[in-house]
């Protein structure tokens, strides 16, 4: 069994920040993460791979940077991993990382599982893993907390809904998005941090995807941001001070007027 | 492709260069230079405090046809017999859309045994005409049937924009609607305007919160997002009149390749969590696993969902159903109340958006009081006995 796990560099949120003094977005340093939702991406793939032997291979689409990310999960214990950047990959909005990551699925050819994390936390728009099956044209499952095999090629997954839990069957090949109920990641091995060290991260680019350069990209985009702007700061905002009681009484009258329900 | 700098209105300060996550901007004596490492991460575009960079555009596919799209859709999600509260408010948004640019504003409703109650409903919220697929294929939910159902429907009358809630189903099958389609889609929408040209400007917070972003999709119809639940108001127009349109799909869009084998339904805490109206949390200033029950009295007094932060969990003082942040879950109810939570980035990102938020945390620095609407610096362990004396006190309980 071949499994992808896909995954982003994302900008600790820790890091972006609001100026108060000038309301402007501030990044201390350039500190980047593996994306949280996309460790446990790897964790579900890993997991599967100590049961069945399956091969694990993980991949990005970034900057050059990104290849850290790569090497992280390499010392998780990931078998193999492909960085896709290019100068023409800047700009991608979900429809263009699809089209992008598709074409590195494609060429990989004998996948059977891929895997997204539920969400990235810089952009969280939750549309990768579904846009991504769709140009594969395979089916695909989202919120997945809980996987297992069912027979030969057939994985049995739970998802975790709004209203409930629902319990699907999908025929292989096909893509699963997953919470963090799928395991807590393992932290990194000596032996896998010696590999990390010294394993070869191919770099393919459109050429080697056989991409159009218009297809990716801002060109390959559909939607564009028009304006980046700092949400609205609470101004408002009232210190209650005093002895308990006092408080108490002030914050049930501030409750009671702006007419709170169940106050 | 890199962001521009407008020389005229750029000041030379140097602040972009410090924010770049790649290094590619440079300052040069009078002037500001981008190389070819920038990655269009639009940081620079938001710390100028001039305006003075921006982006370079979209690619400009076939424009072609865009004027024959027309009218304003709102997927109408449904479940036991009613309609979600999110369709409400989606129609609410959408009629605003409509009369803005004078189309009409309709509802789709997908499943099996949809009844008159269902449609009227969506009527009296604003609903010119609502599109009915009733079939017993759509009884239960999989994402190949519902956005291949949908997207026939979107290719036979051809809206221009479709509006669906940011709900774990919307935010499911419509990526894939989208990539059908072929357009672009935009995820958790908390506000929405349009232009007179038609153009859906779609206000969304990305980085957790921090930041705000308006995105177009400027060469592609339907224009399509999802609208995060509890951020619009319902309004209901009891003499509004609307149609109801029965439509046949092909069989073929009905299959599915998945095999839904069990569906649970339990209104378990998460669900509770996103849908409350008053939200009690708790955190590791609680101190120890029975101080607790000190937020459920408070919760259970006002009918408000218990939640917690991660750092009550770790502790393994309540459920990890009950985490509220960045991986646990966003909320946004009317009153959020956190108590002994210190206010760290990955929690606040799943409550800020609530419309009053009360803090109550003995250190008067916790960075939590910077989100706060009301900031009580008490020690909760004497500032909560109070708090619920008053209420019993109030209700003459005691
Ligand atoms: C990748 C990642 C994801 C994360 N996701 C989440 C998430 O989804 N949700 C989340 O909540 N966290 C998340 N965290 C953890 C987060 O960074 C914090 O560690 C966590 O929120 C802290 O929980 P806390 O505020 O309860 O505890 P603490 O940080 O220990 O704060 C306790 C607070 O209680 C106050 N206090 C103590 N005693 C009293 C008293 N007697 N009366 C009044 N106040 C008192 C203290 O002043 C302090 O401010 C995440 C972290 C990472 C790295």
């Amino acid at each position: 069994m071949h499994i992808v796990a896909c995954i982003k560099q994302v900008p600790d949120a820790k890091n972006v920040r609001i100026d108060p003094n000038t309301n402007t977005l501030v990044r201390q340093g350039v500190e980047s993460i593996v994306n949280p939702f996309d460790l446990f991406a790897v964790e579900a793939a890993l997991r599967i791979k100590d049961e069945t032997g399956a091969k694990v291979t993980v991949i990005t689409m970034g900057p050059p940077q990104a290849e850290q990310a790569l090497r992280e999960t390499i010392e998780r214990g990931v078998d193999e991993s492909i960085l896709l950047s290019d100068r023409a990959f800047a700009g991608s909005d979900t429809w263009a990382t699809s089209t992008t990551l598709a074409a590195a699925i494609r060429k990989l050819g004998d996948v059977d599982l891929i895997i997204c994390g539920k969400q990235a936390i810089d952009g969280d728009t939750a549309q990768v893993g579904p846009e991504l099956a769709t140009l594969l044209d395979i089916p695909y499952a989202t919120f997945v907390k809980e996987i297992g095999l069912m027979g030969e090629s057939h994985f049995r997954v739970t998802r975790q809904t709004d209203e409930g839990t629902e319990v699907w069957k999908l025929p292989m090949p096909c893509l699963i998005t997953v919470l963090k109920e799928v395991g807590e990641p393992r932290l990194p091995s000596l032996r896998h941090k010696m590999r990390a060290k010294k394993a070869e991260v191919p770099v393919w680019g459109i050429g080697q995807l056989g991409l159009d350069a218009e297809k990716v990209g801002l060109s390959g985009s559909y939607t564009q941001v028009v304006r980046v702007f700092s949400p609205p700061r609470r101004t408002d905002r009232v210190l209650i001070e005093g002895l308990p009681e006092v408080q108490a009484e002030q914050l049930f009258n501030y409750l009671k007027e702006a007419k709170v329900p169940g106050l | 492709m890199k962001a521009i700098v407008d020389p005229k209105k750029c000041s030379v300060c140097g602040v972009c260069a410090d924010v770049c996550p790649v290094g590619a901007i440079t300052v040069k004596e009078d002037s500001i230079d981008v190389s070819d490492d920038c990655t269009l991460c639009s940081m620079c575009v938001d710390t100028c405090e001039f305006g003075a960079i921006c982006l370079p555009e979209v690619g400009s596919g076939p424009a072609a046809d865009l004027a024959s799209f027309k009218g304003i859709w709102v997927y109408a999600e449904w479940r036991d017999g009613t309609v979600h509260k999110v369709s409400h408010e989606l129609l609410s948004a959408g009629r605003k859309l409509a009369d803005k640019r004078g189309v009409p504003l309709s509802a789709v409703l997908l499943g099996h045994g949809i009844n008159h109650s269902l449609t009227d409903e969506l009527i009296a919220h604003g609903a010119d005409s609502v599109y009915v697929v009733d079939r017993p294929e759509l009884a239960k939910f999989t994402d190949d049937a519902y956005a291949n159902t949908l997207v026939h429907l979107v290719r036979e009358k051809k809206p221009e924009a479709l509006l669906a809630g940011a709900t774990t189903m919307g935010r499911s099958f419509v990526p894939r609607v989208a990539a059908l389609l072929e357009t672009g889609l935009t995820a958790d929408c908390t506000e929405l305007d349009i232009s007179e040209e038609g153009l859906l400007l779609q206000t969304r917070p990305a980085f957790g919160g921090n930041v705000m972003a308006t995105i177009i999709c400027p060469n592609k119809r339907p224009q399509m997002a999802t609208v995060r639940p509890k951020v619009m108001k319902p309004a209901r127009q009891l003499d509004h009149k609307g149609t109801v349109e029965r439509v046949d799909v092909p069989t073929s869009c009905l299959a599915a390749r998945v095999e839904v084998l069990e569906v649970v339904p339990e209104m378990d805490q998460t669900a509770k969590l996103t849908e409350a109206d008053v939200i009690v949390s708790g955190g590791r200033g609680l101190k120890r696993p029975e101080n607790f029950s000190l937020i459920e009295d408070v919760a259970q007094l006002v009918n408000a969902a218990v939640g917690a932060s991660r750092g009550a969990v770790e502790e393994g003082w309540i459920a990890p159903s009950h985490q509220v942040g960045q991986t646990g879950r966003t909320v946004a109810p009317t009153l959020y109340m956190a108590v002994g939570i210190a206010g760290a980035i990955q929690h606040v990102v799943g409550m800020q958006g609530s419309k009053i938020i009360v803090a109550v945390n003995k250190d008067p620095n916790a960075p939590i009081f910077d989100v706060a609407t009301y900031g009580v610096v008490a020690d909760l362990f004497d500032f909560i006995p109070a708090f619920v004396r008053k209420i019993r006190q109030e209700r003459g309980d005691e």
